[in-house]
């Protein structure tokens, strides 16, 4: 595979499409900068900020650029909010579509077959996988990312964290969480 | 001739467990994080789409054994080739991504709301019907949600549609909409109930009044 793709990077390169010297720098920004903690913050801030938090669930793209993420695959963000009756999880069963704006590259476990085919069927049983067991009363939203729209999940704050500040919280919310699939940690 | 997606996986009975995966743990082999930027990079060229890039990969006939960086591979080598890029007389990218670019690249995106050029068929609350065809194209309604009854939920403007931005025939944008199931109009009676709703982002042309 290095061999097969260092060949097409010359070709291309030699052609004249591609700038190695961007590619160094795509990757860094996706390994250092673009990633959860991103999401994590929006996620504090809309803990903490009532207005912010109704901001963010009407008008999600203006709310997260706020904050200084936005941009590619994450033009058309939609925040949804997990409460005590409604649990949400998002997935792309065509492709791989992924907030990258504020979660950054996606999991492989998001673009492959297990997740993909049977979050949309068997969300309690794809949950279960991730530790998670919901109350039977609580409902499942599925979001399947079909076309443009990215979701972000907006968990529902853990109890007895009143005393934390907005960076202390963000470090409560996973990436899992912001997905749906996972809840924020516990304060201890 | 029907059009076969490998990649429409929503509701397929897939066995295997789903492989956790730490935060911060992006690539498995060198070779990955090349073939992302790679893909990136090549969209400023403007020499394919995003839809194109789908309706490449998900074509691929060995798509279900790949992993997801090897297909992104096949389909970049796929459409190199298609588009002559690699051969004597290649055509001319309308850009090229440099490096003091790429952060102004990554922070502008790439909208795909476009103006509408009518009014949208539905409104909110609409009970629909999904297109029951089998596709002859590219298309991003999901198989398990054909011929299926729905409730527009909300409406997100006019996009470029990808069952013809795909095929080099235009963007011909149409009205956006997430469209709502129910769980027992998506798997009938699914035992044990999972007390789920599934939504989609459906384009216009996919649905039909009641």
């Amino acid at each position: 595979m290095e061999v097969r793709v260092r060949a097409l990077e010359a070709r291309l390169t030699e052609k004249g499409f591609i700038d190695p010297a961007a590619l160094d720098v795509l990757i860094d920004a996706y390994q250092t900068k673009i990633g959860p903690r991103n999401g994590a913050q929006v996620v504090a801030r809309a803990w903490c900020d009532p207005e912010f938090r109704r901001w963010l669930l009407k008008d999600a793209t203006a709310a997260i650029a706020s904050l200084g993420f936005s941009g590619r695959q994450g033009e058309h963000m939609v925040a949804v909010e997990n409460t005590a009756d409604v649990h949400n999880m998002v997935v792309c069963t065509l492709c791989s579509c992924y907030p990258w704006a504020v979660l950054g590259l996606p999991p492989t476990w998001y673009k492959s077959a297990p997740y993909r085919a049977r979050a949309v069927k068997d969300p309690r049983g794809v949950l279960q996988e991730f530790g998670v067991e919901l109350p039977a009363a609580t409902q499942i939203r599925i979001w399947d990312s079909t076309a443009e729209v990215r979701y972000l999940v907006l968990p529902r704050r853990p109890p007895g964290t009143q005393h934390l500040s907005e960076p202390q919280l963000a470090d409560l919310v996973t990436r899992d969480s912001m997905i749906g699939t996972g809840l924020p940690r516990f304060h201890a | 001739m029907s059009y076969r997606s490998h990649a429409d996986l929503g509701g397929l009975d897939v066995r295997g467990p789903i492989v956790m995966e730490a935060e911060g743990e992006l690539f498995h082999a060198p070779w990955e994080p090349r073939v992302m930027a790679l893909v990136v990079a090549m969209g400023p060229t403007g020499l394919s789409n995003i839809d194109m890039n789908r309706a490449t990969r998900e074509t691929l006939p060995d798509y279900r054994d790949l992993s997801y960086y090897e297909i992104w591979l096949a389909a970049l080598e796929k459409l190199a080739l298609q588009n002559g890029v690699l051969g004597d007389s290649p055509p001319a990218p309308k850009q090229v991504l440099h490096a003091d670019s790429v952060r102004a690249a990554i922070n502008q995106g790439t909208s795909m709301s476009r103006p509408a050029a009518r009014p949208a068929r539905f409104s909110i609350g609409d009970r629909v019907r999904t297109d029951r065809r089998e596709p002859q194209h590219h298309t991003r309604l999901p198989a398990y949600a054909r011929g299926k009854l729905g409730l527009i939920e909300k409406i997100h403007g006019a996009h470029v549609f990808p069952d013809s931005n795909a095929h080099g025939l235009g963007e011909t944008p149409q009205w956006l909409y997430t469209v709502v199931f129910e769980e027992k109009e998506l798997w009938g009676d699914v035992q044990p109930l999972q007390r789920s709703v599934v939504s989609i982002d459906a384009f216009e042309p996919y649905l039909e009044p009641l």
